[in-house]
Formats: structure tokens, C-alpha cells, sequence
């Protein structure tokens, strides 16, 4: 693998991930929090899109593995004086770059950044860190990785997430991380539900390896190992998908009383940053259940194995 | 396999038994107990090694002697010149090697490079009190200064030679093997 832009990865190639993240995810508890093993490496974090969690996620991986990390935002950058994606990625590579981790708001950007790359500067890696409402594939891998943790602990390495039910609900149609779940998380094995308004359903939902329903609360009543809300998003909706606030609670939100019919032993996820009151209860946020921190943790050591798994060796001949 | 033909085998079986059981006697007298006393085993064969060390050491001197694994991946020298290599998980007990007197474990010592690499993963989970080597044979061309304080069996090699550690845990069994590369045989 040489750069990662898609959540459709060979199950040997997620698993391989996911056990190197988990060898960084000892460094977490560690006092010296720092390896050497992209010492002389540069990673420019291009983000075109605002972002927090995602940002700093790099950041602190890019750093813990001691490489030099940038950050290049678009509001700050040339993007503003009108300078193209393709004349910003390669003045970027230019300065010798050895990886670019890569926020954009146009579906398809990092992967033209890497087919530009691939000609001009073949050894650059490319992360997408999230293209549009297309991909986002470092948060569908964090997330297995978070639940793996969860369900099996200390026997986590080696393993996919067989036979395991997980529902994803809420707007599907614009989020990438619903994207790269689909095509992550059945290629580990995972029995997939997505459920939402059915407008918020994109089309061509039903192609996917996964089943598809507008029913929350009939999901809600079968057996489920994980349930994964989706933050409505509010800056993506150009149209009236729902008619109301309200009524989007009544029939997606994941309230009290629906947190409670839950099982005591399904994972509550979400990948953030969350609508508290809309798409899920504070009290589900924060329950014993709730994996949201979790994901978080699991962030930095996910992107530490992305990192170091592209970045610190030759390129296989 | 033309590999095969020109393997040969220098030591098996009960040879493992009795060099382990002397460098137990040896670390023993060197640190004067087990007290204090840690034992990390480097990936991939120095980790059963390690167990099997610590286990005669607690058989010998009474007390239960703590061993771990140390994974060196992230430390070495050469990892901007071949593909990424996977990690290995590490695993010390306590989490720290702090005040411990830590014994690195390793199956073959070669050019001394892992040990380099050793050194640097452990100084980054403590301050260990000593450090001492252990390996299992010692076959010489060493790239940098170090040396093991504790060798099961010095095995003067050429560098073209290959010296394979086979071992239960992993392999099924016992063995040191000597390979030659083909057309090469004396």
C-alpha cells in the first residue's frame, strides 16, 4: 500500500493496520511518549477543511513518531490568493516532503493529489484525511480499531470483527465516515446496518455490502454489538432533508429511552464532533457504554501505524 | 531446496537445555541473586528464550524473576532503507524498568546493531540500573562495540553463512543450524 485514500482495503492489509495500532497504543501508557522511527521525516497536514480532532490526531501521531509535522490550512494558505489544489500540492512536494495528509472539502482530492504525486514526486505519500462526502478511511480504521479493543481486549491482534452487528445511523448520504465504514468493516467481517431518514440515504445505498432500512427503532430491537451515530450535518445540508429538528429526534435521535432498551453491553460510538440533543443524548455520550473517548485515544495510535506504515520504510520493490 | 543440503546443524535439543541452565548460573553469580533482576527477551526468538531463562532463574534461586518482551522495530538503523517492517508488541512488567537490573535476551549476536537498537527502546521505558546481554550463540563480525556478557556458544561463522535459531516455541524444535550459501560448501 502505498498511500491510503479509501476504507477498501484487503482484510490482511485493515488487520495489519490494526495490529501496529496497537503497538503504538502502548506507547500511550508509557512515560516517554516518542519513537524514533520517523526521525528526518516531514509531514505537511494539509487541511483545506476546517478540522480539530483530526488535525491534532496527526499531529500528535506525526510527532510522537518524531517526525517534522506542518500544518497548512486553507483559510492561511495560497488556496486563498486563488492558487490551485494541484499547484499547492506540488510547490508542497517541491520543499521534499516525504508525506501529506490530506483535509478537502471536494470529494476525489486526495486522489488526485496522489495521481499528480505519482508522476511527479513518486515519493510522497498521500492521506486522505477526509475528501468531501466521499471518504474519510483513517476514521473508518479507528473506529474498528476501538471497537476491537472493546469487544476483545488484550486478544485483539490478529483479528476482525466476524460475526459482529453494528448499526450506523443518522445522515448517511453526506458522511464519508459512514462511506469508509461500508467498505471497511464488512471486508473485516462486521454485519452492517445503516439506517436514517430516507432522504439522508444516498443512492445507490442498497449496492452496498450492507443492509439498508429507514427504521431506527426496529434496529434498535435486534441483537446489536455496536451503534454508531452520525452527526447531522448541518453545513452539508443545502436542501430540506428533514422537515424539522424535531422531527428528525422523534424518528434517528438516540435519546434516553431509546439508550435505554439498548443492551447494557453494546458500544455507543460516535466519530465526532457530536450535535449533544440532536443526533444523541448527552446521557448516551457519556454513559459506561459510550466508546466516543475512546475513539479518540485510538485516533492517535491508529494514524501512528498509518504514518509509520507508509512513511518510515523503502517502498516494496 | 539447494539451502537445505548445505544446512548444518551445530546444536539441538539437550544443548539448549544445558547452555541456558549455565548462563542462568552465570547471571546468577555475576548480579549475586535474582533480586532485582528483569529479563527481556527481543523479538522474534529472544521472546521464548527470555521465558525459558527466567524460568530456570526462579527455579534456581527460589523466587519468581519477571520477563518481558521488547520490541526494537521503531529503533533501528536501517528502516528508511527496506520496506516498513511490522512492530511487535512490547511487554514489560511493572511498565517500567526503573532501579531494575534488565537482562536483554537475544538468539543470535551478530553485527550488534538490534543491540544498539535494544539500548535505545529501553532507555525510552526507564532508567534500567545495569543492562546485560544475553545471547544464545555469538558468531562473531560485529559492526559496532558491543558485546554479550553472557554467550551460550561462540560460533565462528563466515559472513556469507547464515545462522538460523530454531526453537520449539516457534519452530517446533530445538536446533542451530549453519547455512551455507549454495556452491559454497567446504
Amino acid at each position: 500500500m502505498k498511500h491510503l485514500l479509501t476504507g477498501a482495503l484487503r482484510r490482511e492489509d485493515a488487520i495489519s493496520l490494526l495490529d501496529a495500532a496497537e503497538d503504538m497504543h502502548e506507547v500511550q501508557d508509557r512515560q516517554l511518549k516518542k519513537l524514533p522511527a520517523l526521525r528526518g521525516r516531514t509531514v505537511v497536514n494539509a487541511f483545506f477543511e476546517n478540522s480539530t480532532r483530526t488535525r491534532s490526531s496527526f499531529e500528535i501521531a506525526g510527532k510522537w513518531l518524531s517526525a517534522d509535522v506542518i500544518n497548512v490550512s486553507g483559510s492561511a494558505s495560497s488556496v486563498k490568493k486563488g492558487e490551485s489544489l494541484r499547484d499547492t500540492v506540488l510547490t508542497l512536494a517541491a520543499m521534499g516532503i516525504d508525506g501529506i495528509v490530506m483535509r478537502h472539502g471536494d470529494s476525489g482530492a486526495a486522489q488526485l493529489a496522489a495521481d499528480w504525486l505519482d508522476v511527479s514526486f513518486p515519493s510522497v505519500r498521500v492521506i486522505n484525511a477526509g475528501d468531501g462526502a466521499h471518504e474519510h478511511p483513517t476514521q473508518a480504521l479507528l473506529d474498528a480499531f476501538a471497537l476491537r479493543r472493546r469487544l476483545f481486549g488484550a486478544q485483539s491482534r490478529g483479528r476482525g470483527l466476524d460475526g459482529v452487528r453494528i448499526a450506523i445511523a443518522g445522515d448517511i448520504a453526506h458522511s464519508r465516515v459512514a462511506r469508509s465504514n461500508a467498505l471497511l468493516l464488512p471486508a473485516l467481517g462486521a454485519e452492517v446496518t445503516f439506517v436514517g431518514p430516507p432522504t439522508l440515504l444516498p443512492p445507490g445505498a442498497d449496492t452496498w455490502n450492507t443492509t439498508v432500512t429507514t427504521d431506527f427503532d426496529a434496529v434498535l430491537q435486534q441483537p446489536l454489538d455496536a451503534l454508531m451515530m452520525l452527526r447531522v450535518q448541518l453545513e452539508r445540508q443545502r436542501g430540506a432533508f428533514v422537515p424539522s429538528v424535531g422531527e428528525y429526534i422523534v424518528g434517528w435521535s438516540l435519546t434516553d429511552e431509546r439508550r435505554a432498551k439498548l443492551d447494557d453491553d453494546t458500544v455507543i460510538m460516535h466519530p465526532g464532533p457530536m450535535n449533544r440533543g440532536l443526533e444523541i443524548s448527552s446521557r448516551a455520550a457519556e454513559g459506561l457504554q459510550s466508546a466516543v473517548l475512546e475513539q479518540v485515544t485510538s485516533g492517535v495510535s491508529l494514524r501512528m501505524a498509518v504514518l509509520y506504515s507508509l512513511i518510515a520504510g523503502e517502498e516494496p520493490q | 531446496m539447494s539451502d537445505a543440503e548445505h544446512a548444518k546443524t551445530v546444536l539441538q535439543g539437550d544443548d539448549f537445555a544445558r547452555m541456558l541452565k549455565r548462563i542462568a548460573h552465570e547471571i546468577l553469580e555475576s548480579e549475586r541473586g535474582a533480586d532485582q533482576l528483569l529479563v527481556l527477551g527481543i523479538h522474534t526468538r529472544g521472546v521464548p528464550i527470555a521465558a525459558r531463562l527466567a524460568q530456570l532463574l526462579g527455579r534456581i534461586d527460589g523466587a519468581e524473576v519477571p520477563y518481558g518482551a521488547l520490541d526494537v522495530t521503531m529503533y533501528r538503523d536501517d528502516l528508511a532503507s527496506k520496506p516498513t517492517r511490522a512492530s511487535r508488541p512490547t511487554s514489560i512488567p511493572d511498565g517500567t524498568v526503573d532501579g531494575r537490573t534488565v537482562v536483554l535476551v537475544d538468539d543470535v549476536l551478530f553485527s550488534g546493531r538490534t543491540i544498539r537498537a535494544a539500548l535505545d527502546a529501553l532507555a525510552d521505558h526507564g532508567r534500567a540500573k545495569a543492562v546485560r546481554l544475553a545471547v544464545l550463540v555469538d558468531r562473531g563480525h560485529r559492526e559496532l562495540p558491543i558485546r554479550a556478557d553472557f554467550v551460550g556458544k561462540n560460533l565462528p561463522s563466515s559472513r556469507s553463512e547464515r545462522v538460523l535459531v530454531q526453537l520449539e516455541e516457534i519452530d517446533g524444535t530445538d536446533a542451530v543450524l549453519i547455512e551455507s550459501p549454495a556452491g559454497d560448501i567446504a
